[in-house]
């Protein structure tokens, strides 16, 4: 007869067995749909570009030398390659600027939101998600209506006489970032307002009672307790905003290349895949490190207030 | 009707749409999109009684790399002519010998026997077309002949102009503007290339493929465009005008090709051989607003094609046109190499 002890190790490793069989199917699915793709994508990096499109089966380490480093068209020396970091650049400057936009338009919204009556609260969000209804080209264009030579807002200032002749507003950076703003900006506040739909607002009254200022109680008391949430809205805006395709492309007129164009590029007229494989792993690692300062930053700011 | 009934219905309504719609064969198109015309199909359909289905692709490269994975279920393709040897060599299509067919009497002289498809063993001519510079002649009225308005601008035109961007399309135009041959591949003219391309793009305000709608807004003055999409342009608004440039200008052909994994191929070759005829061939140049290549068809053309300059090459300009290659794979990368530099 088994003693108690061995029933209870039996026990523990049929647990432990099914553990693993049930989730076996997650597992498979995170491998195939999501690292296998991406090995693909790492191994294509390493291989030769074919002559139109495709990739040829022989290893080369050309397509990381050239993410870096770029031969001269004509006198074939090896230099930094600035194109590419001048475009990795105006990628990254844009998903800061946007989540800087974003955070200076939602941080006000959701404070508003969070402070307004139970009810009427929901009528709120319900406001702020209804344009993720409509696809994002869809939005897109409407932002290109209104902000065209011959679009609302020049319409109606010329109209009222306070300009002659139209802004031009369409196809230049700040017409991106109006766009940019504007689509991610839900993105932004629902995290935000998660973090202070919680906040004790007993916290500022006493605050105030303390005698601080309305700047000390923002800083000191309100953006300390839903920094979580800022955090997170940021993270949520700038992922995606670094590889924005559609916004920049429709509103800043395709003159100069993102970083998804970038890559397009090497896929389509370029036929570099190798590059544009290569090029999407480099965007990926930013992202990473951007989610790694995120982990951080989370990690000691509990801690502290912890 | 309570619910139930009307589900019934619904899916026996469903069921009659696909199930008595017995067609003798099926024919799957993979095409550019908005460029099959409806009309035509539906004659094919009517005549040889056979299920139609067609799918978009937005570029010769999306359309190659597709293919070449195989498993795709397309019959026929339409690649452009600087691609069709590349779809020959790499054994994707077909040779279905269009030569032999009962309609290729039709085919114009000129595009009997192109280079791409030497003898015509492969590909029909579905359509052909120029690139050249569109203006906007309420804001510029002098000699537009030229791709100086994209490379020069002309300072009416400063900030105002559009440049379609398909790489070898510009390079091309850029090459003849230096005055050397296309896909000159010498480092002397690709220096010359990259300059005068890296000078003229602050006088641009985009580079956009969505010519008709901003043309038309004016929101573009001048733009590097299709033929096609020129005369559409003039449609909306007569003050915009097809140019032909001197220093040479590009000609380009889409084909129909029939693919090697072709499950209908039959079916395929009777639609090779059917758009072949004048009237159909007509048929679709009303669709897709360019010129066919058979020969015939322009008494069956719309009125506002028969005689467009868009359409009908004048005289004069006939010499300076040039059907465009696809450059070697060295050539090619420079010209990637250039096209980033370009945009950075």
């Amino acid at each position: 007869m088994a003693s108690a002890e061995q029933v209870a190790t039996q026990a523990v490793r049929r647990d432990i067995r099914d553990r693993w069989l049930l989730s076996a199917p997650a597992l498979l699915v995170i491998f195939f749909a999501a690292s296998g793709p991406l090995l693909i994508v790492l191994v294509y990096s390493f291989l030769t570009p074919g002559p139109y499109g495709d990739v040829q089966w022989t290893f080369s380490k050309e397509a990381w030398t050239s993410v870096f480093l770029e031969r001269d068209i004509f006198d074939d020396t090896l230099s930094f390659a600035s194109a590419h970091v001048t475009i990795f650049w105006r990628s990254l400057k844009l998903a800061l600027m946007t989540t800087i936009a974003t955070l200076l338009i939602g941080f006000p919204t959701a404070y508003f939101i969070a402070t307004r009556s139970e009810k009427s609260r929901d009528l709120w969000l319900f406001l702020i998600t209804i344009p993720f209804w409509t696809n994002l080209l869809i939005r897109t264009f409407a932002v290109l209506q209104i902000i065209r030579n011959e679009g609302i807002i020049n319409t109606a200032l010329i109209k009222i006489g306070i300009i002659s002749a139209p802004i031009q507003i369409l196809y230049t950076d700040t017409a991106i970032l109006i766009g940019m703003a504007y689509v991610y900006l839900p993105l932004m506040v629902l995290p935000i307002y998660a973090s202070m739909e919680k906040l004790d607002f007993r916290l500022v009254e006493a605050g105030y009672d303390l005698y601080a200022t309305r700047w000390q109680v923002l800083r000191r008391i309100i953006f300390p307790l839903v920094k979580p949430g800022v955090i997170a809205g940021s993270i949520l805006v700038f992922i995606p905003a670094v590889g924005a395709y559609v916004t920049p492309s429709v509103l800043g007129g395709g003159k100069n290349l993102m970083l998804s164009n970038l890559i397009e590029l090497q896929f389509g007229q370029g036929r570099n895949w190798p590059l544009g494989a290569a090029l999407s792993i480099t965007v990926m690692v930013i992202v990473m490190a951007a989610l790694l300062v995120y982990v951080r930053n989370t990690g000691s700011s509990e801690t502290r207030h912890g | 009707m309570t619910w139930k009934t009307k589900a019934t219905a619904v899916g026996l309504a469903l069921l009659a749409s696909t199930s008595f719609a017995f067609a003798d064969g099926e024919l799957n198109i993979y095409n550019w999109g908005n460029y099959t015309s409806p009309d035509v199909i539906k004659k094919f359909e009517a005549k040889y009684n056979i299920k139609v289905t067609i799918t978009d692709y937005d570029s010769n490269d999306t359309a190659l790399a597709k293919v070449r994975q195989g498993g795709t279920g397309f019959d026929i393709a339409v690649p452009s002519q600087t691609y069709v040897p590349i779809w020959i060599k790499e054994g994707l299509v077909l040779e279905t010998d269009p030569n032999t067919m009962e309609n290729f009497k039709n085919v114009a002289p000129e595009w009997a026997n192109p280079d791409f498809d030497p003898g015509r063993k492969y590909s029909v001519p579905w359509a052909w077309g120029t690139i050249g510079v569109v203006v906007n002649t309420d804001v510029y009225k002098g000699p537009a002949d030229s791709w100086s308005i994209i490379f020069n601008t002309p300072d009416e035109l400063k900030g105002k102009v559009n440049v379609v961007p398909e790489m070898n399309d510009v390079l091309f135009a850029a090459t003849k503007y230096v005055g050397a041959k296309q896909c000159a591949s010498d480092k002397e003219t690709l220096k010359k290339v990259r300059d005068l391309l890296v000078a003229a793009k602050p006088n641009w305000i985009a580079m956009e493929y969505n010519t008709i709608e901003k043309m038309g807004a004016g929101d573009f003055k001048a733009t590097s465009d299709w033929n096609g999409s020129a005369l559409r342009q003039r449609l909306a608004n007569p003050a915009i005008h097809f140019n032909y440039p001197k220093e040479g200008y590009g000609l380009w052909s889409d084909n129909v090709v029939v693919l090697k994994e072709a499950k209908n191929v039959e079916n395929a070759k009777l639609f090779q051989n059917f758009i072949m005829d004048p009237e159909n061939a007509a048929g679709l140049s009303a669709f897709h607003r360019y010129a066919n290549g058979i020969a015939g068809s322009d008494k069956f053309m719309p009125a506002d094609m028969k005689d467009a300059p868009e359409v009908v090459i004048p005289e004069a300009a006939k010499a300076q046109g040039e059907l465009q290659t696809l450059c070697s794979p060295e050539v090619q990368e420079i010209y990637t190499k250039i096209w980033t530099e370009l945009q950075k």
